[in-house]
């Protein structure tokens, strides 16, 4: 008797506590229920944010766990062509060649990356340098070959630059580094590197030594004088390189490097990207308009196709890849900046959910999104309204504990979660 | 009694019959992977072989952008070839000279240099490349590539070109500290089996050591020899990680071996630079199973010409006995 009036009174204190979930339910995709176990693959750029991801969001959703490996892009987008994992991540976008191998692949932007050009000239402090791109273009081909030449001299008034050959240093393995920093080269000299030379993740390089990884290239230009190549801005950062300023694509202003700067750099040209399910294999925000537009930037993607059927076992588990995807482009983007990932400008956060919102499972709708107010991070509530109805879940978990189904604990569990997040006020 | 018989009598079958399954799935195993391997290989490069033919060995270009690809493997080849033969060059005097120093010192000493020259097997062949990329290749680079440079500078094309460290000497020259293990333990042990009364009959006839080296040793231990060297050709042919580290990983023509100071590609470090990020829709991803494939054929050949001097080895040292 006692336990009756005590279900019905924490039945009744959900009813009264579940509008400001119910408000935000419009906007957020569903919480994954039962244990669940996804599995992702690819890039290794985004990996340590990726991992940290991971760690956060499984201490707030402790039934899904994430296992990424991270194998390389190409691994990955081989993986997401074979179906073995629930989402692929990549650093360049699909070739339409690749595109044609998975139909129905949608794009979804998690984070940005930016390369910064590294040097070592004793004579010249950190920070001293500035180069434009058709410099960077001409060093990189052989064209301009002494740190005393007049283009690089125009440009540093006032630099003790020495009267010394410039070795040129760049990757040896295939990367996406290789592949923005390319791609930077063929926008700012369309004339002369992207007809001669063209960009992707290996490319045959006109003159230079290679170094396998960013570390291989930084080894090499911190024991090698007067010599230049291009890292990562996080391993630049990290290792405290001496970088140079680079100049904007308006021609404005020399920019440092900075995960503002790359930042922006994907906010000037949101309006010019495709729906998630459009086609990407061209879009670029490399010297992307603006004046603090930092021009060397790229975005990371993670692949997810748009019925997820094809690679999850079931509606839960397709609902916890949409959930926790979602997580990482809107909470998760908050701890992008301690590890110096870039996090996306809201605009485009509003098209990655637009698109997380196309995906369905074996055609029935996954999250019925409501756009206007998808902003909003999964942990903020909005104000109560009148006239909801309880979510699925605790309806379930309700009627599971009332049919004896469940423990008084998990039912306890369930309870608790609901205050942790300020929606049950005691 | 008789049933008891019976009982052993039975188990013995069983038993019998169990040994025969196992050892013949173990065998088996071996040939299945191999030929999934070959397998895998064949039908994965068959885009590349198809497009390029035959002429994939003897072409130059390595283009990877999309829509200008061209992809040619012989840089790598001669690239492997190169580097294994300077690393053999290097390695094996130096591997056959411990060996003899070892069979012949005294046990106190040789006992523990022959283990420490088997440790260097057991160093990770990426710490051979840290070592060899943040340390070795400076001093390399200062104390003899530059001074050698100077004295024939572009005279010689051996010397020819601007000594950087990252270079097919480097490469080499970790490769032979590499195959000195396998070389060295295996020549130990064929001196080793060489018989002692060889030995003594030479020191008899007034032989010096290096005279009964000369007359009782290698006579019976030449083709064991250089089945030993062979074995670590095999190492140093597919030894990816410390050459990736080293040799200046140049690709396309650039990467034809022109001098001992100028940077190259072996096939394995062109494998590990860029097979993780090659596109699997392009031809990128066949021409590295491609070259694979070719490195796989050249390890074969390889084993297969040790094996057959070992063996030959073995014939001849029972034959000694014997006499």
């Amino acid at each position: 008797m006692n336990s009756k009036i005590t279900l019905l009174l924490m039945i009744a204190t959900i009813v009264a506590v579940i509008a400001p979930l119910n408000a935000n339910a419009a906007s957020m995709p569903d919480t994954p229920k039962g244990t669940i176990n996804l599995n992702g693959a690819g890039a290794t750029f985004p990996f340590p944010l990726i991992d940290l991801w991971r760690v956060d969001y499984n201490a707030a959703y402790p039934n899904v766990n994430l296992n990424y490996q991270s194998i390389g892009s190409g691994g990955g987008i081989k993986q997401h062509i074979e179906k073995t994992v629930n989402f692929a991540a990549s650093d360049a976008p699909m070739t339409t060649s690749e595109a044609g191998l998975a139909p129905g692949t949608l794009h979804i932007p998690e984070t940005i990356g930016a390369v910064t050009i590294v040097y070592n000239i004793p004579e010249v402090p950190a920070g001293g340098l500035k180069l434009t791109g058709q410099i960077i273009s001409d060093i990189y081909q052989g064209r301009i070959t002494n740190w005393q030449d007049p283009a690089i001299k125009n440009i540093n008034p006032g630099v003790n630059l020495p009267d010394k050959g410039i070795n040129v240093v760049h990757r040896s393995d295939g990367s996406g580094t290789t592949f923005v920093f390319t791609d930077y080269l063929s926008k700012a000299d369309p004339n002369g590197w992207g007809k001669k030379i063209g960009f992707g993740k290996s490319v045959p390089w006109p003159i230079g030594l290679a170094g396998k990884g960013n570390e291989g290239v930084a080894a090499i230009v911190k024991s090698t004088k007067y010599s230049v190549g291009y890292v990562e801005l996080a391993y630049a950062f990290q290792t405290k390189m001496s970088y140079t300023s680079v100049q904007n694509a308006d021609k404005t202003a020399f920019l440092e490097p900075s995960i503002e700067g790359a930042s922006q750099a994907a906010a000037g040209i949101v309006d010019k990207l495709p729906a998630a399910d459009g086609d990407w294999s061209k879009v670029s925000i490399v010297n992307a308009p603006g004046p603090k537009s930092y021009p060397i930037a790229s975005f990371s993607y993670l692949l997810v196709y748009n019925d997820l059927g094809k690679v999850t076992k079931n509606m839960e588990e397709a609902k916890a890849v949409i959930h926790m995807i979602n997580w990482m482009v809107t909470k998760g983007q908050e701890s992008s900046s301690g590890l110096l990932y870039a996090p996306i400008p809201s605009q485009v956060v509003s098209l990655d959910q637009k698109g997380l919102q196309m995906v369905k499972y074996n055609g029935q709708v996954i999250w019925t999104g409501d756009s206007a107010d998808s902003m909003s991070s999964p942990a903020t509530s909005s104000s109560p309204t009148s006239g909801s109805k309880i979510p699925d879940w605790i309806r379930n978990n309700a009627k599971w504990w009332a049919e004896g189904s469940i423990s008084d604990d998990d039912y306890i569990k369930g309870l608790q979660y609901l205050v942790q997040q300020g929606i049950l006020k005691i | 009694m008789a049933n008891a018989n019976l009982a052993i009598k039975k188990r013995r079958i069983l038993s019998d019959k169990a040994f025969k399954i196992g050892a013949t799935l173990a065998g088996s195993y071996v040939l299945v992977v191999v030929a999934l391997m070959a397998f895998q290989l064949i039908t994965q490069s068959a885009p590349i072989w198809e497009e390029e033919g035959l002429s994939f060995i003897t072409k130059t270009d390595w283009n990877a952008v999309e829509g200008r690809e061209s992809f040619g493997a012989l840089p790598y080849i001669l690239g492997t070839l190169a580097t294994s033969a300077i690393a053999m060059a290097i390695g094996v005097p130096l591997s056959i000279a411990i060996a003899m120093f070892i069979s012949d010192a005294p046990p106190k000493i040789g006992g523990p240099l022959g283990f420490l020259v088997e440790l260097l097997a057991a160093i990770p062949s990426i710490i051979y490349g840290l070592w060899g990329l943040l340390v070795f290749r400076i001093y390399f680079k200062d104390w003899i590539e530059t001074p050698l440079h100077n004295m024939f500078g572009d005279n010689v094309w051996l010397f020819s070109g601007n000594p950087f460290g990252l270079d097919i000497i480097t490469a080499s020259v970790v490769l032979a500290i590499m195959i000195i293990p396998t070389v060295s333990a295996v020549s130990r042990e064929i001196m080793k089996a060489v018989p002692q009364q060889q030995r003594e009959a030479a020191y008899m006839l007034g032989a010096t050591k290096w005279e009964m080296f000369k007359l009782a040793v290698f006579p019976y231990s030449k083709t064991g020899l250089i089945g030993a060297s062979i074995l670590g050709l095999g190492r140093a042919v597919g030894e990816t990680m410390a050459v990736t580290m080293l040799i200046g990983n140049a690709t396309g023509i650039g990467a034809i071996p022109s001098s001992l100071f100028a940077p190259s590609q072996t096939m394995s470090s062109i494998i590990a630079n860029e097979f993780v990020e090659a596109s699997p829709a392009s031809l990128h991803m066949p021409a590295l199973i491609g070259i694979a494939l070719i490195l796989l054929l050249i390890a074969v050949v390889i084993n297969v010409i040790a094996h057959v001097l070992v063996t030959k080895m073995l014939k001849i040292k029972e034959g000694a006995i014997n006499n």
